[in-house]
């Protein structure tokens, strides 16, 4: 097999909660650091303790990211899943193992090559404490991946410098334990491997984050003031991030108060009541919840989009229905979110990629949700929350002021012969609200229950459905406003290949893939619900489109042919929905499977 | 429920309080509850006790859930912001919208179906962040609103209209805030007003969560023979164990501390709740004397200030948030900017 640099896939199979994150995390960073193209998932279970975890690393060079499913080499440290890692290591790939103990017989495969490093003997040695031995191993799996991979170890050695700087202990026991693993590695084994890693400069501008963490610094930054919510995998980390960064950027540097509330609510329904509440009087509030939290929400989100408040809701959504899997990946929440509670409702989503999106997007969302007065969903997953992800750096630019809607001051208050809450007056859909403690000649009683367009309580079959009118009407305007899709069109095409999210390397990866197996199409990444007019007129401007999604539905699909006039016949599904992040060889499959269809579009 | 509009006619002799405002200008639309109601005699109540107490009607949010006494937050102070929210959910509603701006005076009114059943984590939750309001329970037993179902205050043995006796145990809300931590704890009557009205304005001046447990019997579904929250029962079994007076803190406190125990309790914004009369042995600021007191006490509705504590952050104090509302905080204070930014993105590589 000739050499290959910079584009190379490995998994490494460990047991939760022995310490193999930080390990797997090291092993990315100095990849990033090396300003070679990468991304890591982290595939694991919903447990603290004792269940199998993999972490996948795929670097290449032209900047195809996706899951490769090809792996190079699997590194085994998990005796409970060691048949099945090795048997999805490719033919002539590599095992990495722990010899310490000899292998089984069945676990032999003569078409691959094996590395056995005798990792818990050397680290029961070099270590005392039986905690340090089992972390330890894991750096010792990285020191040998280092040699294997030809990682550059003073970006390892720098990273270890920055991680435990003060902690003089820590650090000399990592190093120890990268020591043990290199050493053993170029002692006894050809290094590096036939594919490995060489020094790009591909991430100069670039930084490495996940989503979670991306979408709270945007909260940061779009203003938002209160923030409300029940834990939930996989969305506490947005939380978490939220309220570091209020700590550091929120403390009034004169007066040491927090210029910010973050409530832990009893349950979800108190979380969106709360975000209601404070959106009601004002602030820029949000919750951070997965599909069981909205599931919750359903009657307080009618009351919402009814009475006509204010509300960012941020979805990491994750397998369902029901507990699901909630530690695996999703897009099942669309139908749940997009029209959440009972009657008549609809309401507008954002649809993040990356977390420079969920960054980009989270201001947006609270500029909606007031511009509207409405709520507002951010509909991230668990894949883009929860993984690091390499994406361009953020950038802010200084001159953007947030769009508070109407709301009318004491002084227009003043002038006003009689305030009608929802009585349009300037040929939108939407009306002016008023804020309590303003002006009594603004006051109103807000409600959930049948009301005209003064705000006045009524049972009357037309003045109910003129408010109900405008409220269509009023996220129809929405479509106007929202991020238009990304749209990438490419010569010869004949086909659309349509996605959402998370799903866009993969898509992108698998569209080069079919353009050089001579089946060029036009791409179109959704961003956000309602559909924007760019996506009414790609619909309609290609006569077979395939529309790649998570879930087993097909949900965008539907959306599509719900909401516009684009005929179901066009719209064929690729619907993967099984909990990992995807991969260009699940569309490849897709589209291979009807090949006579798309053979007879280009013939 | 629609709302009519009472004519406004004021008569000039009508007393103004400190705002100028007459007791009229507390009021709201006209009721459409049942004539005879219980909830009716506490909207009264409230309107006097805003009113006395001068709180400037737009600077009152009232809020409420669902249910009969959910929607009286209509019939009083027109000038003030409401939210009649979802059944159950006014104290998460009240929560954010108290988070956002803490310079209003928010008083909920809720029912025992809305507090006790659908509502009480809600309920619960509210009182252990001591969020700063008034909480008002219209308790009457029953489902008034979808017409008479027993609620989760009614009784054993208390009959339903249809003859039909509860067998399960009772939740207590006085009891129930007491074990949960609440800082100001009362019961009262809706038809003793002269109790209800002082009791009000004590709740809200207090610093804190303020749970007044108001019997108000239901006379369409709940005020017949058998059942344990009628006006027969409920003047038959009404025990006043303390009598109190609010004291604004302009006035100075005169007149007569009853017998042992009696206590002046200091409220956080300089007023006093004044004891006329505690039992002996009964100190007001002992949670567990006043639970014991319950105890002993069962087959009596027990009413007046039954506890209270100033001295319990409330969820502003415990979160440290400025003393402006925090909607209102001007953006510069709330964006880092490019410059933070760019450094921040350092931590990222
Ligand atoms: C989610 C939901 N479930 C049920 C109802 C129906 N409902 C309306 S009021 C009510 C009970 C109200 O009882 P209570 O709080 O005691 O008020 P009351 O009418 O007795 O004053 C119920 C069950 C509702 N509005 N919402
Ligand atoms: S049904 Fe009962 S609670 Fe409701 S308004 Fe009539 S008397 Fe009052
Ligand atoms: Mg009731």
């Amino acid at each position: 097999m000739p050499s290959r640099i910079n584009d190379f896939a490995i998994k490494l199979a460990n047991v939760n909660g022995t310490g193999s994150a930080s390990a797997n995390g090291l092993i990315m960073q100095a990849i990033f650091r090396m300003g070679v193209p990468v991304s890591g998932k982290n595939l694991f279970p919903s447990n603290i303790q004792g269940l199998p975890t993999w972490y996948e690393i795929r670097v290449n060079a032209k900047g195809y990211t996706a899951r490769a499913l090809d792996y190079d080499l699997i590194v085994a440290m998990n005796s409970q899943t060691y048949k099945k890692d090795v048997a999805e290591v490719r033919d002539g790939g590599f095992l990495l193992y722990d010899s310490s103990w000899p292998l089984d017989d069945e676990l032999i495969r003569d078409d691959i090559h094996y590395i056995g490093v005798p990792l818990a003997r050397m680290c029961n040695e070099a270590f005392g404490a039986p905690r340090e031995r089992i972390l330890m191993k894991n750096i010792a799996t990285a020191g040998a991946l280092i040699e294997l991979l030809n990682i550059d170890a003073a970006v390892v050695e720098q990273l270890l410098e920055e991680k435990y700087g003060k902690k003089k202990a820590m650090r000399e026991s990592n190093k120890k334990a990268l020591k043990l693993g290199a050493d053993y590695i170029k002692a006894n084994f050809t290094y590096p491997l036939e594919f490995h890693l060489k020094t790009m400069n591909a991430n100069d501008d670039k930084i490495l984050i996940d989503g979670n963490t991306a979408t709270a610094l945007g909260c940061v930054y779009g203003g938002a003031t209160v923030a409300a919510w029940y834990p939930i995998t996989p969305a506490t980390s947005v939380m978490d991030g939220f309220k570091e960064f209020c700590e550091q950027y929120r403390k009034d540097p004169e007066t040491g108060v927090n210029n910010f509330a973050i409530l832990q609510a009893e349950d979800e329904l108190a979380a969106i009541g709360m975000v209601i509440g404070a959106s009601w009087n004002g602030a820029r509030a949000f919750t951070s919840t997965a599909g069981p939290g909205v599931s919750l929400m359903n009657e307080l989100l009618g009351l919402a989009y009814y009475a006509e408040i204010p509300a960012v809701v941020v979805d990491v959504q994750r397998v369902g229905p029901s507990t699901g899997m909630p530690t695996r990946t999703q897009q099942g929440d669309l139908f749940e979110c997009a029209y959440a509670s009972h009657g008549d409702t609809k309401h507008i989503l954002l649809i993040p990629a990356n977390p420079n999106e969920c960054f980009q997007f989270a201001p947006k969302c609270f500029d909606l949700a007031e511009r509207f007065q409405t709520p507002v969903f951010l509909m991230s997953d668990l894949d883009i929350g929860m993984n690091d992800w390499v994406t361009p750096k953020f950038t802010w630019d200084d001159s953007y002021t947030p769009d508070r809607g109407k709301v009318l001051t004491a002084e227009q208050l003043e002038s006003l012969d009689k305030f009608y809450r929802y009585l349009p007056t300037d040929g939108t859909a939407v009306a002016a609200r008023t804020l309590p403690g303003i002006h009594s000649k603004g006051s109103f009683f807000t409600r959930g229950s049948g009301h005209d367009k003064y705000g006045v309580y009524t049972e009357t079959p037309d003045l109910y459905a003129e408010v109900m009118d405008r409220l269509l009407l009023k996220h129809k305007e929405a479509a106007g406003w929202v991020p238009a899709p990304i749209i990438e069109k490419r010569e010869g095409a004949k086909v659309g290949m349509i996605t959402i999210g998370g799903c866009d390397p993969a898509v992108r990866e698998a569209l080069d893939m079919l353009a050089d197996m001579g089946r060029p199409m036009d791409y179109m990444r959704i961003r956000a619900f309602p559909f924007h007019a760019d996506v009414e007129e790609f619909l309609a401007t290609h006569d077979y489109c395939y529309v790649v999604e998570q879930n087993r539905d097909g949900q965008l699909c539907s959306m599509l042919t719900l909401e516009t006039p684009v005929s179901k016949d066009k719209i064929k599904p690729i619907l993967i929905y099984s909990g990992f992040p995807l991969s260009a060889k699940h569309v490849i499959d897709a589209v291979t499977a009807r090949l006579e269809e798309l053979n007879a579009i280009y013939r | 429920m629609p709302s009519i509009v009472k004519p406004l006619v004021t008569h000039p002799s009508l007393v103004r309080n400190e705002l100028g405002l007459t007791i009229r200008d507390y009021e709201g639309s006209m009721s459409t509850l049942c004539a005879g109601c219980g909830h009716d005699s506490i909207t009264a109540a409230i309107i006097r006790a805003l009113w006395e107490l001068s709180v400037e009607p737009c600077m009152l949010a009232k809020l409420s859930g669902i249910g009969c006494s959910s929607k009286t937050p209509t019939y009083f102070v027109g000038g003030a912001h409401g939210f009649n929210s979802a059944h159950g959910r006014m104290p998460a509603i009240a929560t954010g919208a108290n988070a956002a701006n803490r310079t209003l005076t928010y008083l909920g009114v809720s029912g025992d179906g809305d507090s006790l059943s659908i509502g009480i984590g809600h309920l619960s939750h509210a009182i252990r962040r001591n969020l700063n309001m008034l909480y008002v329970l219209e308790n009457n037993g029953v489902y008034g609103l979808t017409k008479g179902q027993f609620s989760a205050s009614s009784d054993v043995g208390s009959k339903s209209k249809k003859g039909e006796a509860n067998k399960m145990s009772p939740i207590d809300p006085v009891q129930l805030a007491l074990t949960l931590g609440a800082t100001f704890v009362a019961r009262s009557f809706s038809g003793d007003k002269a109790q209800l009205v002082p009791i009000l304005k004590a709740g809200l001046a207090h610093r804190g969560f303020a749970l007044v447990d108001v019997i108000s019997p239901c006379v369409t579904f709940n005020d017949h023979e058998g059942s344990t929250k009628s006006y027969k029962y409920t003047r038959g079994k009404h025990h006043i164990a303390t009598e109190s007076d609010f004291v604004p803190h302009a006035n100075e406190i005169v007149g007569e501390i009853g017998p042992v125990g009696a206590t002046t309790i200091q409220m956080h914004d300089g007023s006093s709740l004044r004891f006329t009369k505690v039992p002996e042995g009964y100190d007001v600021t002992d949670r567990m004397a006043a639970m014991e007191y319950l105890r002993a006490h069962q087959g009596e509705v027990v009413t007046g200030v039954l506890f209270a504590d100033e001295s319990v952050p409330e969820m502003h104090e415990m979160n440290n948030t400025p003393a402006e509302p925090l909607g209102s905080l001007p953006f510069s204070k709330l964006c880092p900017g490019s410059g933070a930014l760019a450094e921040l993105m350092a931590d990222f590589r």
